[in-house]
């Protein structure tokens, strides 16, 4: 486990922020679910809990959600369940179990750019934008190919609850990271295609995009087999990921698709 | 660092290790209903409630505890004990080791959910993780016990 030899509760971002530049080891404690797998040597361990920072607002179109908000209020926050389909609350409600859930922060899921992530595979078929403190705003997938500084993501700011969505994950057991994730929206005629835990980082594949806003399912699945890279590790090799995308993507138009119908 | 963190009702306001969990907060002070499983945020073994919602004690600072209330099977003993009758009636139970967190979480779905069907509470129950009883049997006594509606 980490060792700490100070703990901040800090009572302000500013306090926050600049107890994180004071020396290299210094950390956010989000969620903690992972940081306490580490064997970090932190000199002081930042908590920004009591900073009010868990709040979920709904603004029309748009959700802010606040990087301390757990992933299990995802799943039972009304204005999330009915935003986009309800597509983030189907995406994390398979991680581990409640009372994870109830530690794991957004922020710390966002932060991490785990490849593993579910959420970050459904954020990413949506519009999502995320604030940090010092650096200001910028798009999610902005933000996952930006070199990691010390900042505190403050919220994330998701638009698009018009869209409909539909996200679908494979696991080898239950509560698993999952061995492949997809996830799609469509919005008039604009669609998202993701696929994540690949097991890299989640994607988005244009040409999937493109293929299925002509109606052409078959060469979308054909394009996530073939413009996204994929590996083998110790869920599944290369090959078998690779196949299982285009199942997934396939579930995941159907799913949309009766979703649609239901409406 | 000092941190006031009541438990089950009483408050203890205590000096603490800067990178304390909760889990060995609460065992430090006698609260041995809370194990210790696999230290890698997935079992439920040491499921407590803060401010009535279940968490991780493994994977859950002390210091943020501080000044919230913190719930142990100790705290929840007449409860717990009738949802224990049931399961001991369904052989629902055989080692024991991860009942403690189970049977948190367990009250913890009532509480959230009051009716739950099967699904959800089999879902609602998934981080509880059990190396003997193979979950049907635990399953048949949750669904038992909370359709009797116990209180």
């Amino acid at each position: 486990m980490f060792t700490a030899k100070t703990y901040l509760l800090a009572s302000s971002l500013e306090e926050a922020y600049d107890a994180l530049q004071k020396n290299k080891t210094n950390t956010l404690v989000a969620g903690c679910c992972w940081l306490k797998m580490t064997r970090k040597r932190i000199w002081t361990a930042v908590d920004i809990s009591r900073l009010g920072l868990d709040s979920i607002v709904p603004d029309g179109d748009t959700l802010q959600i606040g990087a301390m908000a757990s992933l299990h209020s995802l799943e039972t926050d009304p204005a999330v369940k009915g935003f986009a389909g309800g597509i983030l609350s189907e995406a994390v409600r398979r991680i581990v179990g409640v009372q994870f859930r109830n530690c794991a922060t957004v922020g710390g899921c966002v932060w991490m750019r785990a490849g593993f992530s579910d959420l970050l595979t459904a954020l990413l078929a949506l519009d999502t934008t995320v604030c940090l403190y010092h650096a200001g705003q910028m798009p999610l997938d902005e933000f996952l190919t930006s070199p990691v500084k010390k900042d505190i993501l403050t919220h994330i700011i998701v638009r698009g609850g018009q869209r409909r969505a539909a996200y679908v994950s494979m696991r080898l057991t239950e509560t698993d990271f999952p061995v492949l994730t997809a996830a799609v929206s469509l919005l008039g005629e604009d669609w998202r295609v993701v696929l994540g835990a690949r097991p890299g980082l989640a994607a988005r594949c244009e040409r999937a995009e493109n293929a299925l806003g002509t109606g052409d399912r078959d060469a979308a699945i054909q394009a996530v087999r073939d413009d996204l890279r994929y590996g083998g590790n110790l869920r599944a090799s290369e090959a078998y990921r690779r196949q299982v995308a285009g199942v997934l993507l396939a579930r995941a138009v159907e799913k949309l698709a009766g979703e649609g119908a239901a409406e | 660092m000092k941190v006031k963190i009541k438990v089950n009702g009483k408050l203890f306001d205590k000096h603490i290790p800067n990178d304390m969990m909760l889990i060995d907060f609460l065992r430090k002070y006698g609260f041995y209903s809370v194990k210790r499983g696999c230290e890698s945020s997935n079992c439920g073994l040491c499921t407590v409630w803060v401010d009535q919602k279940p968490v991780l004690s493994c994977s859950y600072p002390a210091a943020r505890a501080d000044g919230h209330e913190v719930t142990t099977l100790e705290g929840v003993l007449p409860e717990a004990e009738v949802f224990g009758r049931v399961m001991a009636s369904m052989g629902a139970e055989q080692c024991g080791f991860c009942s403690p967190g189970f049977v948190m979480a367990v009250l913890a779905l009532k509480r959230e959910i009051p009716n739950p069907t099967e699904e959800q509470a089999r879902e609602y129950l998934a981080g509880n993780l059990c190396r003997c009883s193979g979950y049907a049997s635990q399953m048949k006594a949750v669904m038992q016990y909370l359709k009797e509606g116990y209180q």
